[in-house]
């Protein structure tokens, strides 16, 4: 992340803060009438497990006053008052559609999912890490953030998906991993040395209508939804809904899934300490020239 | 033609093991509504679609195929409008058997595909490059899958009514809509505007018509032995 992104990303946190405050006086000049942000009927049962904790909504509800409500609003919607200056946008939670998933495309994701997913923050994006917040504190806010949207009563969270124990990175692996890349068209987003320029990546609208851009790997940013080998295996695997990035559970095995991870890490190009990389480099100096180079013209996919 | 064919196929064989199950069976109707749907106004121009990006589809197409948003015909005709019973309807059982969804020369077939809430869906990719099928539900749950050349068929179905819109995001052209409906009571008009909804047992029905881009319109008809006739006309808009 860029320090001007990072500052652009506190200075609307705190405006979220200071938003907060001002929103709870607005909610006790009509203490009377049914207020919104209360009235989904959920809030008093709703409950979260993650961890061996429960989080309760009606708690969690305090904290959304006091840290979203600026940004994700006072109806849950994603149009707080900070959210004209945010692109991305916050997320609605009345659509209960979300990123950061272990389970499959379209289903609703686990408690734990939201509680990493608050834990971690957005780093490309406006939405901060809520570590500063104690466990119990994000496990409230998990629970209430589910009464926004009435599937979490009628449904459950989709069967998280399986990762096997990770294999050796080898130069095998990452040839393999880099074929994948080439068959399944991650290129054609993400471009063929993950700089975010394929053919498609300057179409790319999220569910919104709003233009949203690939991935780009080269610049070492960190992903969104988590920083692992497990996690960049989980990413690919669910996709993340709401966006272009769709699920490849269906269409990847497994051990192929952490041939891909490998060679995803190979565009990482910015960052450090990547053993990937380095395995990379040292082959590419010595067989580089023989490589295909990946895109249209490619003879190992589609054109 | 096209849904039409499978929607009366569909709705033999709920009757048929509703006959099993109900002491009295709704009556099988012999009526019919047709009619024709026709627009006033300027609707926006069917584009040609430019696929030099995806050579592999590009060739598939003698001549350009244009967008479907507004398909229109001969005399101010509008295609690709689901006319269907949306109240009187003696309810229907989901049909066992499923409709089929196609991925073919980078263009969804049918553009728009009428199944019933719960009933069977397949989606195919016959082209010889990777879709992403990416159904932007709003009532039900929008996914997003990708599709390279030879994968097994996507078997789904969705839960409750919707008129879902479907759109690859790596071939930004192509768009479709699931018609997700309650009746298999429907009928997606031609290029000649034409509809047929058939079975329908004597009575008063609700039938509406949606297309696309310009929502839906609403009429009673009254069904007796033979064909009523309800025609719909929309106000069209070039944007
Ligand atoms: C400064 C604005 C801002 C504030 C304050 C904020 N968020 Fe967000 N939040 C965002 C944005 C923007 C996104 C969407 C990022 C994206 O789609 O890439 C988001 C996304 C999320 C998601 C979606 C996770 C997923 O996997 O899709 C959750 C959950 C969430 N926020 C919870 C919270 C909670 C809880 C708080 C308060 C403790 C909070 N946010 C405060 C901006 C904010
Ligand atoms: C249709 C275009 C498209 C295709 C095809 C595609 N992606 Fe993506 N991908 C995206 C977009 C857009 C994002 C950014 C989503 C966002 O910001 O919410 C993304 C994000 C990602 C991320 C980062 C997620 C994070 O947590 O930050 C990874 C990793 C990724 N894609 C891997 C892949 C791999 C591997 C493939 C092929 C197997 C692939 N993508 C194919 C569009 C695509």
């Amino acid at each position: 992340m860029t320090l001007k992104k990072f500052a652009v990303t506190f200075a609307l946190g705190s405006i979220a803060l200071l938003t907060a405050g001002a929103r709870v006086s607005t909610a006790q000049s009509h203490v009377n009438s049914p207020d919104p942000l209360l009235g989904t009927p959920s809030v008093a049962t709703e409950t979260s497990q993650v961890n061996g904790l429960t989080g309760h909504a009606e708690e969690g509800k305090h904290q959304y006053r006091r840290f979203c409500i600026g940004c994700h609003g006072p109806d849950g919607n994603g149009q707080g008052m900070n959210a004209q200056w945010i692109d991305p946008q916050p997320r609605d939670f009345t659509e209960a559609t979300f990123k950061c998933r272990s389970t499959p495309t379209g289903t609703l994701p686990t408690d734990e999912d939201l509680f990493n997913a608050i834990t971690r923050g957005f780093v490309t994006t406006n939405m901060p890490s809520w570590r500063p917040l104690n466990p119990q504190q994000r496990a409230d806010l998990v629970a209430f953030i589910k009464t926004w949207s009435p599937r979490w009563a009628k449904e459950k969270p989709g069967a998280v998906l399986n990762i096997p124990p990770e294999t050796a990175v080898t130069i095998e692996s990452i040839l393999h991993g880099r074929e994948l890349f080439q068959k399944l068209e991650c290129w054609k987003c993400h471009g063929p040395e993950g700089h975010a320029d394929g053919p498609s990546a300057s179409t790319l609208t999220d569910s919104k209508g709003n233009p949203i851009k690939p991935f780009n790997f080269s610049t070492g940013e960190r992903f969104m939804c988590g920083d692992s080998n497990r996690d960049l295996y989980r990413i690919f695997m669910t996709g993340l809904d709401g966006s272009p990035m769709p699920s490849f559970a269906d269409v990847i095995q497994p051990n192929d899934a952490w041939d891909l991870v490998h060679f995803l890490r190979t565009l990482q190009v910015a960052l450090p300490n990547n053993q990937e990389l380095t395995l990379w480099q040292s082959y590419k100096a010595a067989h580089g020239k023989d490589l295909k180079p990946i895109g249209p013209d490619s003879a190992g996919g589609a054109q | 033609m096209r849904m039409k064919f499978f929607a009366a196929l569909g709705f033999t064989v709920a009757m048929g093991s509703a006959l099993m199950v109900f002491a009295t069976p709704p009556p099988a109707g012999s009526g019919s509504i047709t009619g024709k749907v026709t627009y006033t106004g300027t609707p926006m121009k069917m584009k040609p679609i430019d696929m030099s990006k995806e050579p592999s589809c590009a060739k598939q197409h003698a001549t350009p195929i244009t967008t479907e948003n507004v398909a229109t015909g001969q005399g101010n005709t509008l295609e690709w409008v689901v006319v269907y019973i949306s109240a009187g309807d003696e309810g229907t059982t989901t049909p066992s058997q499923g409709v089929r969804y196609d991925q073919k020369g980078c263009q969804y077939l049918p553009h728009v595909l009428t199944m019933l809430a719960g009933q069977q869906l397949q989606i195919y990719n016959d082209d010889q490059t990777s879709h992403n099928i990416h159904p932007l539900a709003k009532v039900n749950q929008e996914w997003n899958k990708s599709q390279p050349p030879g994968s097994p068929p996507i078997d789904t179905k969705w839960d409750k009514p919707e008129f879902i819109a479907v759109k690859c995001n790596i071939h930004p052209w192509m768009h479709g809509y699931f018609a997700v409906l309650k009746t298999s009571h429907v009928s997606v008009t031609g290029e000649d505007g034409t509809f047929d909804i058939k079975g329908l047992a004597p009575g008063k029905y609700t039938v509406t018509a949606w297309q696309e881009q310009y929502g839906t319109k609403t009429q009673d008809v009254t069904v007796g032995a033979g064909a009523a006739t309800a025609n719909f006309v929309f106000t069209a808009t070039p944007y």
